[in-house]
């Protein structure tokens, strides 16, 4: 290995890179604003929720394609339990992080226990979770209007309390709560990885299989935690995204399961499995996050902001691996 | 019998991986129309040879002469193209496309205009495989072929080609008596032919039947070349085995007690299930035990080794440790009894090469090191710094990824591995594969300590001097089965090689 850079270390490069961007293409100084910075991670949010669980999961040389619709399915799930059938918040919110973890564990009792693909399976699910979320929510958003009865009109009810709270503002206006709940769950799945045995069989799992059997780690229930993690988050992210949106739309979240892979590959996990780690995810949450937000402040339009995001995965990836080529 | 030059001939051939030469200096002629039996040992440099031959390398000095003429294929499609094929052990058919697309592949008959002649291809599919006496569908995708059918496949690609030379690396093994009767008769017709085939076996009876001329590799070198009828069974044992031999580093004796008791033990083979790999293996181990595993490449040792451990789902039989049964399937069962395997593949089966040195030595006793789920790195960190010590396992840092080791150290990390799990039992499919003579003396010296300790061991080598030093006892396989069973004082290397060949021990 010639190139003495860690990967960490070149991660955090790339990300000085694009902030070193914003500071010259600062948009008549609004990068220099703090506003700007809150409002930044309050849009990485949701998709470095996903990123979290999806780490766990490419640690186990894995794939979770489901993670955008089960993002959906929570949504609607969480404005229905809400908004039509007044369930209370703790009661909404603790039913619908169980349902991704039973999606999840799905997903990884039929990965571990009939060898399938992860890539099949969580397709699989991906379009699986976006059918249901439409049959929960009849095809419609659940919203504050609600369709009467005899279909002549909407009534429009009181939203709960609990969607303006998660996207609300807290320490001086800066610091959304979307965002401490990025930071509790990035925390968690850092202890989960580096600090806790589960962690450590699944970078196992990932790096060999084989050898881990061999070594009598429990191949299966590793998985079927780690994708269960990743379904929660999913659901997590998903309560979010409702609260953001004041809605539950089953369209929503379409495609964030791309983003989040983008994002944990952009910090260097390996998709190869049995290497790579959370904070090396948090470096890839805050590089595509300031890209996007450098890209809309300085007025890039949308089709110019997808090329230049493809153009810069490759090229942090090809970054990442001349380390190990080198 | 042609006379005058040799259709081929090897001339000085050398070849080294590394630092270690593992061919030194072989000379040998092959005529037209005969067929030279090549034999050895495993690890004597015969599938070597057949690769430089293949044009699989393309770093090895000497010279090559096909039919007086001096030739250095360096990729598989120029040793073809030179008319040299190789059948080997695996085949090297494609399973999903059918008999006529093989034979052609890479060289398809084409149309006037683009498109492959299905048709014409299919016709002289069959014209070839009925020259071998074969009658086949040759739409069939040949993955539905028997294996016998398949071989003969490749043998008539080899023909479509033109080959002049075959070689044929155990091309029996995974034949039947019927089908190796055949395969005799089709090595006939290519000897009228005035072809000439070189034939690696491992088996007695098919070596004198086949062979004009028998030569034997032993350690990179050539023992001798001799015509079959003026070389006597005995005298090629005696070829094969060498004189040299390690003392024997073992002296305590083992107790009564069988530790490990294995009966019955048979595994299936998935891709033949009339033949399975080990059929009714039945071995005690005493505490205090080294028991060896003796055969040759196929005899199933590795895989008694394996299904005792539970790691082979097909294998039936009873295992006991102690006198308590130990379920069979499942490695983490196993290892809760007491017994640790090392696999004879360290990167693909062994280690998590990605990971540190500490991680890869942990990994099979996690929960000492974790209570409560929760990682105790300074504790693992102490353990397995005492253990390298030691062990005299360097590594530049205990936290660097285990794939900068030498070969030696990755290996004494699998076995530090083994160690922490307190076994009773240890099962080790070749303990010293790929590791350099340092290493080598520190891993027997280990086996010695733990066996003393009052383990039971099980082990494999094919490097039949190490394991004549190190066993007490040993067992020889061939085709799946206990053929003879030797105690330490009767254990030749002759009395081994003869029975691994299928002989009388």
């Amino acid at each position: 290995m010639k190139g003495s850079m860690s990967a960490p270390l070149r991660a955090l490069l790339a990300l000085a890179l694009v902030f070193a961007a914003g500071l010259v293409f600062h948009a008549d100084g609004a990068f220099y604003r703090w506003d700007t910075h809150g409002a930044m991670l309050r849009q990485a949010s949701v998709h470095g929720i996903l990123a979290c669980g999806m780490t766990l999961v490419i640690v186990t040389a894995g794939i979770d394609l489901s993670v955008g619709s089960v993002l959906a399915l929570a949504a609607v799930f969480f404005s229905l339990l809400t908004i039509q059938m007044g369930w209370g918040a703790p009661a909404a919110i603790a039913a619908v992080l169980g349902a991704g973890v039973v999606l999840g564990a799905l997903s990884g009792g039929l990965i571990s226990t009939f060898g399938l693909q992860p890539f099949i399976v969580t397709l699989a699910l991906m379009v699986f979770a976006r059918g249901l979320a439409k049959q929960v929510s009849g095809g419609q958003k659940i919203s504050q209007a609600v369709l009467k009865p005899d279909g002549s009109g909407y009534d429009y009810v009181d939203l709960p309390r609990v969607f303006d709270l998660i996207d609300s503002r807290l320490l001086g206006g800066t610091v959304w709560v979307v965002t401490l709940v990025f930071v509790a769950i990035a925390a968690v799945s850092w202890v989960i990885l580096a600090r806790l045995r589960v962690g450590r069989h699944a970078y196992a799992v990932g790096a060999n299989p084989e050898a881990a059997r061999l070594s009598g780690v429990p191949v299966r229930r590793t998985l079927v935690l780690v994708y269960a993690w990743s379904g929660l988050c999913a659901a997590v992210a998903g309560i979010c995204q409702a609260a953001q949106e004041q809605q539950g739309d089953p369209e929503t979240g379409t495609g964030y399961e791309l983003s989040a892979i983008a994002m944990v590959v952009i910090g260097g996990t390996s998709l190869m499995g049995g290497r790579g780690g959370v904070v090396l995810t948090l470096v890839g949450v805050f590089t595509i996050g300031y890209l996007q937000k450098i890209l809309s402040l300085n007025a890039v339009g949308e089709a110019g902001r997808l090329m230049l995001t493809g153009a810069i995965i490759v090229g942090a990836v090809l970054f990442q691996r001349s380390r190990r080529n080198g | 019998m042609g006379s005058g030059t040799p259709l081929l001939a090897l001339r000085g051939i050398r070849k080294r991986f590394g630092r270690l030469e593992v061919l030194h200096g072989i000379d040998l002629e092959l005529l037209a129309g005969e067929v030279l039996v090549l034999a050895g040992g495993n690890g004597a440099g015969k599938s070597t040879l057949v690769k430089i031959l293949a044009g699989v390398y393309d770093d090895w000095e000497g010279t090559i002469e096909l039919a007086g003429r001096s030739v250095r294929p360096r990729r598989p499609h120029e040793a073809a193209a030179l008319g040299i094929a190789c059948i080997h052990q695996e085949l090297a058919l494609v399973g999903p496309m059918n008999a006529a697309d093989n034979l052609f592949l890479g060289r398809e008959r084409s149309r006037r205009f683009f498109g492959v002649d299905d048709r014409a291809q299919a016709e002289a599919a069959r014209l070839w495989l009925e020259r071998l006496g074969l009658e086949v569908d040759v739409r069939l995708p040949v993955e539905q072929l028997p294996v016998a059918v398949q071989q003969s496949i490749e043998i008539a690609r080899a023909l479509s080609m033109d080959a002049r030379v075959l070689v044929m690396d155990e091309p029996t093994s995974a034949l039947t008596v019927m089908e190796t009767r055949r395969l005799f008769e089709r090595i006939e017709q290519l000897k009228r032919e005035g072809r000439a085939v070189l034939f690696i076996s491992h088996r007695m009876e098919e070596i004198y039947r086949i062979a004009d001329r028998i030569a034997v590799l032993r350690d990179g070198q050539l023992v001798g070349t001799r015509h079959a009828s003026e070389l006597g069974r005995g005298e090629l044992v005696e070829w094969m085995a060498g004189r040299a031999l390690t003392e024997h580093v073992r002296a305590a004796a083992p107790g009564e007690a069988p530790r490990l008791s294995v009966e019955d033990l048979t595994v299936a083979d998935p891709a033949r299930p009339d033949r399975p790999l080990v059929r009714d293996v039945s071995f005690e181990v005493r505490r205090g035990e080294v028991l060896g595993l003796a055969g040759l490449a196929g005899s199933g040792a590795s895989e008694v080794l394996g299904a005792v451990f539970g790691r082979l789902p097909r294998a039936r039989g009873r295992v006991r440790v102690d006198g308590r049964a130990v379920p069979s399937g499942r490695p983490a069962a196993a290892l809760r009894r007491g017994v640790a395997f090392l696999t004879n593949d360290r990167k693909a089966e062994g280690l998590t090469l990605s990971r540190s040195v500490v991680e890869n030595v942990t990994l099979a006793s996690l929960p000492r090191f974790s209570p409560g789920g929760w990682l105790r790195p300074r504790r693992e960190e102490r353990t397995v710094r005492r253990l390298a010590e030691e062990l005299d396992l360097q590594a530049p840092s205990l936290g660097a990824p285990i794939s900068t080791l030498s070969g030696g150290n990755q290996q004494k990390a699998l076995l530090a591995r083994l160690w922490l799990t307190e076994p009773t039992v240890l099962l080790l499919d070749e303990p010293t594969r790929g590791v350099d003579v340092a290493a080598k003396v520190r891993i027997h010296r280990l086996i010695d300590e733990w066996s003393r300790a009052g383990r039971a061991v099980a082990l494999t080598s094919s490097e039949l001097p190490e394991l004549l030093a190190l066993s007490d006892r040993v067992l020889v396989l061939h085709r799946g089965e206990v053929h003879a069973e030797l105690e330490r004082h009767e254990a030749s290397a002759e009395r081994v090689i003869a029975a691994a060949l299928g002989g009388a021990a």
